[in-house]
């Protein structure tokens, strides 16, 4: 393996994966999947259609229909597939969606402000007051360059592609997982946006004590945040692992050739 | 009407009758809004209570009728509402019932005469073994264009036990009349519920959430929008 120039102590293991298997609808989807990402760390995962990626993400975070049938997944030690989803991203999982949802009738500010309440509660600390949870999430609307008069509107409701991905940024800035599961966010994105929202990964997750796994189908955010470390999912399992040069060679050569 | 109703009787259908006879002769409250005038009524239903209820819009006279229908056991209510030329009239209405409970709203709105506008917007949550109801129904006169009439009913089931009756009808005796109904009966959007939990909202905070916003589309413009939104989330958290 290469680009271990950024690697950890073996101690610092924030997501540990070994061995995950699991069936959507009978079928078998996870074959094996194992992957380690130390603090300070940036992963991405590339892999062809179908490979596996969304559904990686999906039984991380403990969607319904999502059950791991074997293996093991531990985030900062703690088992993450004994937890329901709430649980989880008290833990510090943070899931960014390829398709974020849209709940018509409940103001963003009211969802994260509950969100970040509800997490701070289950971890024992203090809820935020009214005025500081307003301070904090207008700064983390300006690091995304996304205008805080959208925070009153309904969350993700008439929303453009590019203003959910930057929102789903602005939770994140605002709830501040150590892990970080994004999803497709470069999806939608326009080159202004994709920028902004590449610098705003950097800004709120590269970090000694913090990680990211980025779920990509392109090289093109990985010129933005610079990956440590690039896998290739297919057939449910991690069949190649490199530095940030591995990205660029499937870029040029297609999965198919690097997958064969 | 002094005789009991039967569910033979439409308006009555799905009626607790029981519960109805002990409340049973009701008398009609009258509500007259003039020519021109504009009205706000709000009703929170009592326990067991049933209201016949009878609104009389005249020219150009804007009226909004606000409802909250949480009663324990039983609770009705009534309206026939009459709109001469160029009224407006609003109801919304919520309905929140779990356990045992029968809620219903029984509605006849009457476009009498040329240029009137009604909205009605019906939002229920039942669990366990309640019925919740509507039946709704929109007469536009003959003669009476240019009528602009709207029904949107929704019900969300939280428990598969749980019954929504839904009935809107239309009556139209005009020509060149606009009049739309939706209907839809659910259960809660488990994509959103998972999203809700991706961010740390426990199950129980993301239901009631979700079903608050749900239930305030019932009550938008009403003059003590906060009051009965209160009464309703607390009549939601006895429920969920």
């Amino acid at each position: 393996m290469t680009g271990q120039s950024h690697g950890t102590q073996p101690d610092m293991t924030l997501l540990s994966i070994t061995d995950l298997t699991n069936e959507i609808a009978g079928k078998p989807i996870l074959q094996g999947l194992s992957l380690s990402i130390g603090a300070g760390e940036i992963h991405a995962i590339m892999g062809p259609n179908g490979a596996g990626k969304s559904t990686l993400a999906y039984t991380l975070g403990g969607r319904p229909g999502y059950v791991a049938t074997g293996g093991s997944a531990t985030l900062d030690g703690a088992d993450l597939l004994a937890m329901a989803p709430h649980e989880r991203a008290a833990a510090g999982l943070f899931l960014g969606f390829q398709y974020p949802v849209e709940i018509p009738g409940v103001s963003m500010v009211q969802f994260l402000r509950e969100a970040l309440n509800s997490q701070r509660k289950s971890r024992g600390e203090a809820p935020l007051s009214g005025g500081a949870f307003l301070k904090l999430a207008r700064e983390q609307a300006a690091l995304l360059k996304l205008d805080a008069e959208m925070l009153k509107r309904p969350v993700n409701v008439g929303f453009s592609g590019g203003e959910k991905k930057r929102a789903e940024m602005v939770q994140m800035g605002i709830l501040d997982p150590k892990l970080a599961i994004l999803d497709e966010t470069d999806s939608g994105l326009d080159i202004d946006a994709l920028k902004i929202v590449g610098e705003g990964i950097n800004a709120i997750m590269r970090k000694p004590d913090k990680a990211v796994l980025l779920i990509t189908h392109y090289q093109r955010l990985l010129d933005y945040v610079k990956p440590d470390y690039v896998h290739v999912l297919a057939g449910g399992r991690i069949v190649r692992s490199g530095g940030p040069e591995l990205a660029l060679e499937l870029e040029e050569q297609g999965y198919e050739a690097l997958v064969a | 009407m002094t005789a009991l109703p039967t569910r033979h009787d439409e308006a009555f259908r799905y009626a607790d009758i029981a519960a109805l006879e002990a409340a049973w002769p009701v008398a009609t409250r009258t509500i007259v809004v003039a020519s021109g005038d504009t009205a706000a009524h709000s009703l929170v239903v009592a326990d067991g209570a049933v209201h016949d209820i009878a609104i009389i819009l005249g020219a150009g006279a804007q009226a909004s009728f606000h409802v909250l229908n949480a009663a324990r056991g039983y609770g009705r209510v009534a309206m026939r509402v009459t709109l001469a030329a160029g009224a407006q009239f609003h109801l919304g209405v919520a309905q929140i019932a779990g356990g045992d409970q029968t809620v219903e709203i029984v509605s006849e709105v009457v476009h009498a005469e040329p240029d009137t506008i009604s909205r009605q917007v019906v939002r229920q949550v039942l669990a366990g073994n309640a019925t919740g109801n509507y039946l709704g129904r929109v007469v536009v006169d003959r003669g009476a264009i240019g009528t602009d009439g709207e029904q949107s009913i929704r019900a969300m089931l939280l428990d598969r036990t749980a019954t929504a009756n839904a009935r809107p009808e239309l009556e139209i005796y005009a020509d060149d009349v606009k009049c739309a109904h939706g209907c839809a009966i659910g259960e809660l959007d488990a994509g959103a519920l998972f999203y809700l939990a991706s961010r740390g909202i426990p199950p129980a905070a993301a239901k009631a959430l979700m079903l608050q916003a749900f239930l305030a589309e019932a009550f938008v413009g009403a003059e003590d929008e906060d009051q009965l939104t209160a009464a309703a989330l607390a009549a939601l958290e006895a429920i969920v």
